[in-house]
């Protein structure tokens, strides 16, 4: 075994920004450990379905499909010449002194790493509204996961609703698929989507391509929307009430709802492995430093959209230059990064341009009746939230602490945006950013007693 | 999808990939099918409006993010640990529960 054959370094997450990760380190001469959640390589955006489905490339991906098709294959060769380790369907959980808890099926083990490249991907951004805890609403990405990795639609009648890139195109893969859609409902009015123009300009075909879907949507696409309330009754949503932008009440009968604004970095493993955070005052969140190589320190490298929400283009470059950097730093040769740190400050623009074209509705945050479910873990209202600010002050770990709100078992995941957002507002906060930022904490995801009694015993 | 009454009952549409070989499992006691390949969230949402209730209030729970981030699909089964719906392949003559089994606190 080469020396460096010996270095361990250990990616998280298979999607674009992994797959292309591994590669090069691949290249590098090393043989990366890959732990990622899916049972197969692809991450979200090129999520495959389980084997034994006929659905071809360009039917899940569209015009995507050429490069899901190539990371798909560049990562099963890898994974099948044994030139990296891949343990699928297992979450890490846990980051401390240079080892990964990690969760499979068969319970939970550490793995040592010399260097670590988080590629933990993005979620939907959700903002509540006023009965999203009822069964049938779900994340935006969940009903394009639901039709890409299933074959199906997760209603009869379905209600899109939110903003940003996925809003549309979504809506337009569900009816070509030949679900039923009622209205897709953009919080954002054509006019502020005009605004990012001059970002989105710098991939002009692809703000092209956005328009060209925009239109095939014709009538069910309206800009500009009061989100009220969704109608529920004991099997889930009946309805969406909402308001146009004339200001009219407005009431669509569905039986699920789609909920989404652009998305959030998943960045809670960068929080245990010691990254520092910053505010991004365009993408209104809490994003963790790296350079422009990805490089976070404490022998960590982040890429994707856990670091900057670039898209799957973005993340792969991302993956590459993060790899890139990781290998010059052992002292190993490693590919020629000029072109593509090019194109990421290319693709940086355009992401902005769409954080501009799509904001997050903060002020509705700030807003919400006192009766929203804020935490749909716990049932947390608005009130709750604002109770526990003005027992305990404007802060966001006290007002979990005094209010659970981030304490339910999405760790926040879902409610910490616009629950940021109601603490600021109800302390009068200046900003958001001044009401800090919720710590992450082990384990990340949900772990079974068991599992970590087991490893007591192991550790020993 | 066995019968008009049962795909009535649930939640999920399926819109491609139809053909696929089917599966039984147990809902709450009762023998229910879906197909080869189903997560133990679809196969459920095939039959049934959702998944459990809330232990929070009064709605029914269906899942919300289907990748593993919101932890909102869990499901207990007769025996063994509760499941992660949306991430766990449904296996032939898996036995699910709606509501906690009797023993559970």
């Amino acid at each position: 075994m080469s020396e460096a054959m010996r270095l361990q370094v250990v990616v998280v997450g298979a999607g674009p920004a992994g797959i292309r990760a591994a590669e090069i380190l691949v290249g590098g001469g090393l043989r990366p450990i890959v732990i990622d959640e899916g049972e197969r390589a692809g991450g979200q955006i090129y999520r495959r379905p389980p084997q034994g489905f006929t659905r071809p490339p360009e039917a899940l991906y569209g015009s995507e499909a050429a490069k899901a098709v190539a990371l798909h294959r560049s990562f099963d060769a890898m994974a099948a010449a044994g030139r990296l380790a891949h343990h699928p369907r297992s979450s890490v959980v846990a980051i401390a002194q240079g080892r990964l808890q990690v969760l499979d099926t068969e319970g939970s083990r550490w793995i040592a790493y010399d260097r670590l490249i988080l590629a933990t991907g993005a979620m939907d951004r959700i903002m509540p509204v006023p009965g999203w805890q009822s069964a049938g609403v779900y994340g935006l990405g969940a009903m394009q996961i639901a039709l890409k990795a299933q074959g199906a639609a997760l209603g009869r009648r379905l209600v899109l609703a939110g903003s940003g890139p996925l809003l549309t195109l979504l809506a337009v893969q569900l009816l070509k698929a030949g679900a039923q859609i009622a209205a897709v409902l953009d919080t954002t009015p054509m006019r502020q989507q005009l605004r990012g123009f001059t970002g989105l300009s710098a991939r002009p075909l692809l703000a092209l391509r956005g328009l060209m879907m925009r239109r095939r949507l014709a009538g069910l696409y309206h800009a500009g929307v009061r989100l009220e309330r969704i109608e529920a009754d004991e099997r889930g949503p009946v309805a969406v009430l909402w308001r146009d932008e004339m200001g009219r009440s407005q009431r669509t009968a569905c039986d699920a709802v789609g909920l989404g604004w652009h998305l959030r970095a998943e960045t809670r493993l960068a929080d245990l492995a010691g990254c520092d955070f910053a505010y991004d005052g365009t993408w209104r969140q809490w994003l963790p430093e790296a350079d422009a190589m990805g490089r976070a320190g404490h022998g960590v490298y982040l890429a994707g959209d856990g670091l900057r929400i670039l898209g799957a283009d973005g993340a792969e470059i991302a993956g590459r230059l993060a790899a890139a950097a990781c290998l010059q730093d052992l002292g190993l040769p490693g590919p020629d990064i000029a072109a593509d740190r090019r194109r990421l400050a290319r693709f940086g623009r355009f992401a902005r341009g769409l954080a501009q074209a799509f904001p997050w509705p903060a002020e509705t945050a700030a807003s919400l009746p006192d009766e929203t479910v804020i935490c749909r873990c716990e049932g947390v209202t608005a009130a709750e939230l604002r109770r526990a600010v003005d027992f305990g002050g404007g802060e966001v770990n006290r007002a979990k602490s005094l209010g659970r709100v981030g304490m339910g078992r999405c760790q926040g995941r879902y409610c910490e945006l616009a629950a940021a957002e109601i603490v600021a507002g109800s302390a009068g906060l200046p900003c958001v950013a001044a009401a800090g930022r919720l710590r992450g904490q082990a384990p990340v995801r949900p772990a079974p007693i068991a599992a970590l009694l087991q490893d007591t015993a192991a550790e020993g | 999808m066995s019968t008009a009454a049962s795909e009535a009952a649930g939640r999920l549409v399926r819109l491609a990939e139809a053909d696929r070989a089917p599966l039984r499992f147990f809902l709450d006691g009762s023998e229910r099918q879906a197909l080869t390949g189903d997560t133990v969230l679809s196969a459920v949402l095939s039959v049934a409006p959702a998944l459990r209730g809330s232990e929070f209030g009064p709605e029914l729970r269906a899942g919300f993010c289907l990748m593993g981030a919101c932890q909102d699909c869990w499901i207990w089964q007769e025996d063994g640990p509760r499941l992660r719906a949306c991430s766990t392949p449904l296996a032939e003559g898996m036995r699910l529960l709606s509501d906690a089994p009797g023993e559970w606190p």
